[in-house]
């Protein structure tokens, strides 16, 4: 079991998954994101290596109207 | 004639840059955004949803990428960290994208710039390989420093950001174009056309607004004025305007052949 911190909110999950899986949870798999990790970027091409750690900061945004 | 607006080595024809906020959907988003002419539109980055629907219309499918130039912002940043955080968030986002506005905040009241961020998070930024279109206040002196680093446009307010107050200090404003060589393009304080019409008679490369489309009652006619204002004024600017003059002493009309008085 795992907690992450997800856009502020946490969420708990049963096994360990990196971060390609916890996008495809997420259900943003194809949308046009972009995540990082305790302040760090990570890049959509190592989604599939980066493993994430119980208490790791999760940052995903999208572009939204704005001036 | 050839008058186009060239930021970063990319060469523009509309001066009008506009934001992509406050609409009542994206339909009306993008119905402003054809009837302004503008190709660099602001955007921001903000958390995803996560109970929402990711299905749901995006600003993307309105606004393409293929047929507008993305500018992000940091707006609602107060740190250099956070404005750099988000900026690098949006390179990821979009492709290795480097053009971005940076805006660094000082107080949520007035939105007025923090200058000393702003100019710690352009240092970052320029050595990152940004291409950086800097928010200021219309300070001459921190205008030439954001150039010095490497800034690619300076951005001074005109009025604070949302309050349609019009160019507050012309005076400024030239003094900060006198003062650097990229583009100065007039950020925050436009309320109607005429606004945008004297910044670009003063000599200001381009426009960037929101709220005086957004928020008007009928933003896509707004928008259509916006864009006829900003090419008025720049033909203002380029075709150079006749000096004040208290009195005039040159009628229009010729002084000679006037008939006869038949008085006295």
């Amino acid at each position: 079991m795992i907690t992450l911190s997800i856009n502020g909110e946490t969420r708990r999950f049963t096994a360990p998954l990196n971060v390609a899986e916890l996008v495809e949870q997420l259900a943003y798999t194809g949308k046009r994101i972009a995540l990082e990790r305790n302040g760090e970027i990570v890049p959509r091409s190592t989604f599939t290596h980066v493993r994430l750690a119980d208490g790791d900061k999760i940052e995903v945004v999208v572009a939204v109207g704005g001036g | 004639m050839n008058d186009k607006l060239v930021i970063a080595g990319k060469t523009y024809s509309s001066r009008l840059l506009v934001g992509t906020g406050k609409y009542q959907d994206f339909t009306e988003t993008r119905a402003a955004l054809d009837a302004s002419g503008a190709e660099i539109v602001t955007v921001a980055i903000r958390r995803t949803n996560l109970g929402q629907n990711p299905n749901e219309p995006s600003l993307l499918d309105a606004v393409p990428m293929s047929k507008f130039t993305y500018l992000p912002n940091t707006a609602g940043c107060y740190t250099a960290d956070d404005a750099v955080r988000t900026l690098r968030l949006a390179r990821e986002l979009l492709d290795g994208h480097a053009l971005v506005k940076l805006e660094v905040l000082g107080d949520p009241q007035s939105l007025y710039p923090n200058v000393i961020e702003t100019l710690a998070a352009a240092k970052t930024l320029v050595a990152e390989g940004f291409q950086v279109m800097v928010y200021t206040s219309d300070d001459p002196i921190i205008a030439r420093q954001l150039e010095d680093i490497g800034c690619v446009a300076i951005m001074p307010l005109a009025s604070l950001i949302g309050s349609g107050m019009g160019i507050l200090n012309p005076w400024n404003l030239q003094l900060i174009m006198d003062r650097v060589s990229v583009p100065v393009i007039v950020d925050a304080g436009v309320g109607t056309a005429s606004d945008a019409a004297i910044a670009m008679e003063l000599g200001c490369a381009g426009v960037l607004m929101n709220t005086a489309i957004a928020g008007a009652k009928n933003p896509v006619l707004m928008a259509r004025a916006m864009k006829k204002a900003v090419e008025a004024g720049r033909d203002a600017f380029l075709a150079g305007r006749m000096p004040k003059k208290l009195y005039s002493g040159s009628p229009s009309s010729p002084t000679a052949g006037i008939i006869a008085s038949t008085r006295g």
